[in-house]
């Protein structure tokens, strides 16, 4: 967690726990099938703090990598760290957390949106695709075997953002010469400075015609 | 990001209620700038609801009006051959904005009400009158590269950031919002607001009001129109200066025109003396040249933005140039 996230909690504190008191007293006041006598020992117990966590975290259903998913999240969760931290898949990178990178491209219902920047409650129902979800079992995906073959990276963090977001480009039909790539790309920062080679690896596929 | 109730809302009614129920309930449709500030501690709304269900996403075309529902993505609307035949303008803008995975999840309404990119206003360790009423304006004498050069306050100098208002304002636009008292339509160009001595409040958008899409009226200028953006890098960054700028040529003479700015005013800003200066000119480089001058009256630099004082007229001038041919 960075140091902003922190602060922001500290400083929202307040309001959090009226919130939570409100929860609570909503919790009890409706029953959730508790007498009032289990209500008071689960208060001295201070059940009713994880009877208030568990009532902030609502139903999702989605499908992951072809995956049918039933989790329970908080609201606040994006979709990168529902991905990452709760399902594992921590392919999805997670450059700056502020949409300004594209390291955490992934595809929604097969378009591409930055993960960091959606809460996972507000994807419920639709079809995600991560860089995991790509190559057929030992097969890679087109687009991943042209990263290879022109080296279209160096650290490789940023690259499952590159490849998602390339495969949508050609999708979309943006990717009709270098500088419509560069264009369509421009949402994928690269540290390492691989452009020339990631722009060469989604011509090729973009020629070799195959369906991505 | 602190803690908050989520409710998805199916149909505008629904939306309208929910947000009326508690002060501190906000709208969220793409989330690309509400999930950016509500990290940052910069907003933080007890209740979020969540509108981008609605059926408000449609690209329609009656009685000579383009129609776009207020959650049509912006992706959506830049490839929609309705917008690219009518209004090339709006099109080239949106496709200026962000990157093609935000303009894949932003929406036309959020798009309008995106907030400042002003870095006081972003670092909650800074002053900031829009974030903070009284905490003072950190920009007026700090760092104000990116800042405004017309309509200012001194409480407030930041610029609003959007592309796609700046296209909006110069064609004309209609905003179509909804309340609990019922709809209204407010002109584009009352839509955004100046600071004065409340820059926190960045529209006339009434608290709990939806907008529910945009409307456009049919124009000359589909054929004469061009979007410039000047910025640091080539793509994906924000303006420091764009301008839109739209015309109307008959025989080499120009019978109407548009000019509107971004990234020079706290709102999108149309330049109606420039744009009358040029009706019944000539298209001429000396004809741009004089709107331009005109467009610059009353403008102002701070100590790190005056280079926008040359910037903006030699922006507009370029703009028209491409808009009419020229170059
Ligand atoms: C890295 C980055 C670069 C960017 N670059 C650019 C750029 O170059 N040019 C540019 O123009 N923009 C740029 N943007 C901003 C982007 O365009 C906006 O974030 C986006 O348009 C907001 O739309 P949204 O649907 O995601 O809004 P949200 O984040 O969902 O909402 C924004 C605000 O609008 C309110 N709201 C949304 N819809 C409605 C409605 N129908 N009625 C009432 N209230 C509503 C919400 O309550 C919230 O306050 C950039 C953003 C990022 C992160
Ligand atoms: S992590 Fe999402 S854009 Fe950087
Ligand atoms: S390969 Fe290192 S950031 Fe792109």
């Amino acid at each position: 967690m960075d140091k902003s996230n922190l602060k922001n909690q500290q400083s929202g504190e307040p309001r959090n726990e009226s919130r939570r008191g409100f929860l609570k007293q909503s919790a009890v006041l409706t029953g959730v099938a508790l007498t009032p006598a289990v209500a008071l020992k689960a208060a001295e117990n201070q059940w009713d703090e994880k009877l208030a966590e568990a009532l902030e975290k609502i139903p999702l259903k989605l499908e992951v990598n072809g995956v049918s998913k039933s989790l329970m999240v908080e609201p606040r969760v994006t979709l990168l760290d529902l991905l990452r931290e709760q399902l594992h898949l921590t392919g999805t990178k997670k450059g700056c957390d502020y949409g300004q990178c594209g390291a955490c491209t992934v595809h929604v219902n097969g378009n591409r949106v930055l993960s960091c920047l959606t809460l996972a409650v507000m994807q419920d129902g639709q079809k995600i695709t991560t860089i995991e979800g790509l190559a057929e079992g030992e097969k890679l995906h087109p687009m991943q075997d042209a990263f290879l073959k022109h080296d279209g990276f160096q650290c490789g963090y940023c690259t499952p953002g590159q490849i998602m977001s390339a495969i949508a480009c050609i999708r979309e039909g943006h990717a009709d010469s270098a500088e419509e790539i560069r264009e369509y790309m421009s949402g994928n920062i690269c540290r390492c400075g691989a452009y020339p080679n990631i722009v060469d690896a989604i011509v090729e596929v973009k020629n070799g015609g195959k369906k991505v | 990001m602190i803690q908050f109730q989520y409710t998805r809302a199916t149909e505008a009614r629904m939306a309208l209620d929910a947000i009326s129920k508690d002060q501190s309930s906000m709208f969220i449709a793409g989330g690309t700038n509400l999930v950016d500030l509500m990290k940052r501690g910069i907003v933080t709304p007890e209740r979020i609801v969540d509108i981008s269900r609605l059926p408000l996403n449609k690209i329609s075309y009656e009685g000579k009006v383009l129609k776009i529902g207020s959650l049509a993505l912006n992706s959506t609307v830049a490839e929609n051959k309705l917008v690219q035949h009518k209004h090339p303008l709006l099109a080239q803008a949106l496709n200026a904005g962000a990157s093609a995975q935000i303009r894949n999840m932003a929406t036309v309404g959020g798009n309008i009400l995106q907030r400042t990119r002003c870095h006081y206003f972003y670092d909650t360790s800074l002053p900031c009158n829009k974030r903070e009423p009284g905490t003072g304006c950190g920009a007026l004498e700090g760092f104000n590269r990116m800042h405004a050069i017309f309509g200012f306050s001194d409480k407030c100098i930041a610029v609003h950031p959007s592309d796609m208002s700046v296209a909006l304002l110069a064609l004309d636009a209609t905003v179509l919002v909804e309340g609990s008292k019922g709809q209204r339509r407010i002109p584009f160009g009352d839509f955004h607001r100046l600071p004065g001595d409340k820059p926190e409040i960045d529209t006339n958008l009434l608290p709990g009001e939806l907008i529910l899409g945009v409307e456009v009226p049919d124009n000359g200028f589909a054929k004469n129109s061009h979007y410039l953006k000047v910025r640091d890098r080539a793509s994906y960054a924000f303006a420091l200066v764009s301008v839109a700028a739209a015309l109307q040529i008959e025989k080499k003479v120009i019978k109407d025109a548009r000019i509107a700015l971004g990234g020079v005013a706290h709102k999108p800003w149309r330049l109606a003396e420039a744009e009358r200066s040029l009706i019944g000119k000539p298209v001429s480089e000396a004809s741009f040249q004089q709107a331009a001058l005109l467009a610059m009256q009353g403008a102002k630099g701070f100590k790190h933005n005056e280079f926008k004082l040359k910037l903006a007229p030699n922006s507009i001038v370029q703009a028209l140039k491409v808009a009419s041919r020229m170059v």
